[in-house]
């Protein structure tokens, strides 16, 4: 394997800048070779939504950070810390506290061509700015007819935290995502987050980034590429987790952190689970979905939100649509409880989906459960 | 609501050429006075009201009006106090001083609880700013309606909600006030009128204007004797540059709705500063500019407070209209218990703390012979025990069972409406099974 790389490093196939990253690959597996453990890179999500805003405002002027706390206080979850000292107050703003202005004043910025990222404390917010987002962003391109593109990006965090009440734990992952002219993404890991934050920066759209609280202190491996200042993921396509050939899981955000754990525990039951991270709710990879499940026969889609209209709603019909002759078991659907998400602690653990929640429905879908009336 | 009134949309500001014979329209039939301002404009020139020195919907007031006099008149008083020009009597101070020895203790205790794991989620303290909620509530009848912000557990407090109900609210146990379901952001009591609770800043303030245009409907729609309930809206700094805060200052004194708006100007919304979000920071010049008296006063001074809020509410009560009073205060702790408060500067937080409203209070009093410090003491161990009784009484209380995770979405049982014999449809066993006429 050494031979061939270096071979191909001489003929030039790979650009220079990549050769770095090959020798590095090169020295990572000599180690392996030689049996000593290196840990792949690790970073939070928050340092990689930090380190994809740095990289993009500093490769374009026009990209500038608008919201609540965003720069003195580094950020109300310091997703934006140091960019305050680093980009200066002309480039970061910090607002007064008026969602429906701000949010205008971004769809209007980014109608004349700067490229504005919007940050709102967290989603449950932006429902005072959900006009702007809705009819002034999302449908321009149509009503002008092409003439007006708004490049602008809104970002916070979505779904529910930590004991933290009903009116700040909502998903909207399911409103948005109904909404032709937005895109909508939900990344999982850093690697996620990093990528598809970059695209949604440099996509010529108005797109809706729903990031999740209890995620940002979370660490995941991030590969080389990954920390590339051009690494973007693209956007519409969902990622196979993990490969499996019984059922299939459908998840988004901290759900996937979810369902992987459901599937190891799945796994030492004889059930082998394919877990599918959607990282994109617009456009849905409908084509990763249907088929995986003309593959694996089972389907079980998990969201946080609430169940009617959900995320998983419009999967379930996609794959009816499309693969319904391949379908073995009807689909399941886990989906937060369908009341407004309560303050006491047990109350809100049962009012979200747990992992065993998820094994449970993956059961049910290869019958290998007792009925559902026993389980509830 | 517009809808309702359509003889409001069409108001212009009156031109003082309009004869007042001529009747401005022809539309306003009724002969209520809640449609407004409407019929006494018509007629404006032969019958002046009374309250037109402060306002009047068709021309705005030049200057800034009697209550900070009132205030200024006071406060002279206060520094060459004798007996007889005591702005409190005693019974009177000692009330003011357990209700803000209560709120403080209390927020304390949520803060140790909180960093003991038993309290979750965000939890927004009150420390420092209690001479407004005592200052205000504690001129309220029951039937007065009191809306807030998430900062509300001692606004809670001192509308009546039993500190034992406010503190397993917070522990998320379903003895709590609102059985657990809320928690710190979101207090409600329909008992004590305290319309909550909102975790949005601005949302509470339409809430609250809708509260006082009930009771003004009730008085003079319905005709209910004797209702003449006032709303106050207590809402931050922050909150002045949204929105919702112009468009209900507009309204309340357009319909001269029994609401006092109480801006807790704490200087700091998380960590953006006042002065860095808003380009006129004196927030009370704000209420002139929709035709209400704006009213600025020391918000660490309870008796000064007090003053203010007795005038506004008199003034309200009578009928007159909203007034816009701005509290100068400061939090002592962060904004929330998750906020490290690393940009306020120690200097200004010292400066605000030697102007602690508890023991300015307690100088006060003593200064005065009012109290002596016996008693004062005895008032702050009371308040120790109803604060260890609540927490004891928060552990004991069992948490909220499985099956209270699905109900009160609905008032209507399982949502299904009322049917044809007036009993709820789920009620009946043949709609739910498919029989029933719908």
């Amino acid at each position: 394997m050494l031979g061939i790389i270096k071979q191909k490093a001489r003929c030039g196939v790979f650009p220079s800048s990549t050769v770095g990253q090959t020798l590095q690959r090169v020295r990572l597996s000599l180690f392996a070779l030689r049996n000593y453990s290196t840990a792949p890179k690790e970073m939070t999500v928050r340092e990689a939504l930090n380190s994809a805003l740095d990289e993009e405002m500093s490769a374009d002027p026009k990209v500038f950070l608008m919201g609540e706390e965003v720069g003195e206080y580094q950020g109300a979850y310091k997703i934006s810390k140091g960019l305050l000292e680093k980009y200066g107050p002309d480039r970061v703003f910090d607002t007064p506290i008026t969602e429906a202005g701000f949010t205008g004043i971004g769809v209007g910025a980014a109608y004349y061509g700067l490229r504005p990222v919007i940050e709102f404390m967290t989603f449950n917010f932006s429902m005072q700015a959900i006009d702007h987002i809705i009819n002034s962003a999302a449908k321009s391109n149509y009503m002008s007819a092409g003439q007006i593109s708004v490049p602008i990006v809104f970002r916070g965090p979505n779904g529910a935290a930590a004991g933290v009440g009903a009116q700040h734990s909502q998903c909207y992952a399911a409103w948005y995502g109904s909404c032709p002219g937005l895109k909508v993404l939900a990344p999982y890991s850093s690697g996620d987050a990093r990528g598809l934050l970059k695209a949604a920066i440099r996509d010529p759209d108005p797109v809706v980034f729903l990031e999740n609280e209890l995620l940002y202190g979370e660490s995941f491996p991030v590969s080389a590429e990954a920390l590339d200042s051009s690494f973007c993921l693209p956007i519409g396509k969902a990622k196979i987790e993990q490969e499996g050939k019984d059922v299939t899981i459908t998840a988004f955000s901290k759900m996937v952190g979810y369902s992987l754990q459901a599937a190891d525990i799945l796994a030492k039951e004889g059930i082998s689970a394919e877990v599918i991270n959607l990282r994109s709710i617009r456009p849905l990879d409908r084509s990763t979905i249907n088929a995986s499940v003309r593959k694996t026969n089972r389907l079980v889609t998990v969201e946080e939100g609430f169940p009617q209209h959900g995320v998983g709603a419009e999967i379930c019909a996609s794959v009816i649509e499309e693969s319904f002759g391949y379908l073995d078991a009807p689909v399941e659907r886990i989906a937060g409880a369908d009341v407004p998400m309560p303050y006491a602690a047990n109350l809100e653990r049962m009012a979200v989906p747990q992992v065993e929640d998820i094994v449970r429905a993956a059961k049910r879908a290869c019958y290998r459960s007792a009925p559902m009336a026993a389980t509830a | 609501m517009s809808s309702a009134f359509p003889a409001m949309k069409i108001l212009q500001p009156l031109s003082t050429t309009r004869s007042p014979e001529k009747p401005l329209f022809d539309l306003l039939k009724s002969p209520s006075s809640f449609l407004g301002s409407a019929s006494k404009l018509r007629f404006n020139a032969q019958k002046p009201s009374p309250s037109s020195s402060y306002s009047s919907s068709c021309h705005r007031p030049s200057t800034i009006v009697a209550v900070s006099d009132v205030v200024k008149e006071k406060k002279t008083l206060k520094s060459n106090s004798s007996l007889s020009n005591l702005l409190i009597t005693k019974e009177e101070g000692l009330e003011l001083y357990e209700d803000m020895v209560l709120g403080r203790a209390f927020e304390d205790m949520c803060a140790q609880m909180y960093y003991r794991g038993k309290m979750f989620g965000f939890v927004h303290l009150y420390n420092g700013q209690e001479a407004v909620s005592t200052g205000f509530i504690k001129l309220l009848k029951q039937e007065d309606y009191v809306c807030s912000t998430y900062r509300d557990h001692v606004h809670a407090l001192s509308k009546g909600v039993p500190a034992r109900a406010v503190m397993s609210e917070l522990f998320g146990k379903t003895t709590g006030c609102c059985r657990g379901q809320g928690g710190s952001m979101h207090m409600f009591s329909k008992e004590h009128n305290l319309l909550g609770g909102f975790a949005f800043i601005g949302e509470g303030i339409p809430v609250a204007t809708g509260a006082a245009f009930t009771s003004k409907y009730r008085r003079e729609v319905l005709k209910e004797a004797g209702c003449d309930s006032v709303t106050l809206a207590f809402f931050g700094d922050g909150t002045c540059n949204n929105g919702q805060f112009f468009e209900c200052l507009n309204m309340a004194a357009l319909w001269k709705l029994p609401i006092v708006f109480v801006v807790e100007n704490n200087l700091w919304a998380i960590g953006m500063s006042h002065l860095r979000a808003t380009s006129d920071p004196e927030i009370w010049k704000k209420g002139p500019a929709f035709g209400m008296p704006g009213v600025h006063v020391d918000g660490m001074d309870v008796l000064k407070v007090r003053e203010v809020a007795k005038e506004a509410i008199a003034r309200a009560r009578r009928g007159e209209g909203p007034t816009l009073v701005e509290c100068e205060t400061y939090r002592f702790r962060g904004h929330s218990l998750a906020d490290p408060d690393e940009l306020r500067d120690p200097a200004e937080k010292a400066r605000y703390s030697a102007r602690d409203p508890i023991t300015a209070l307690k100088k006060y009093m003593i200064e005065n012979n009012l109290v002596n410090e016996a008693e004062l003491k005895a008032i702050e161990r009371r308040i120790d025990e109803v604060i260890e009784d609540a927490v004891e009484f928060g552990d004991k209380s069992p948490l909220p069972s499985r099956s209270q995770l699905l109900e009160n979405v609905f008032a209507d049982p399982k949502g299904f409406g009322i049917g044809p014999d007036g009993k709820y449809r789920c009620e009946d066993p043949k709609f739910t099974e498919g029989t029933a006429h719908v």
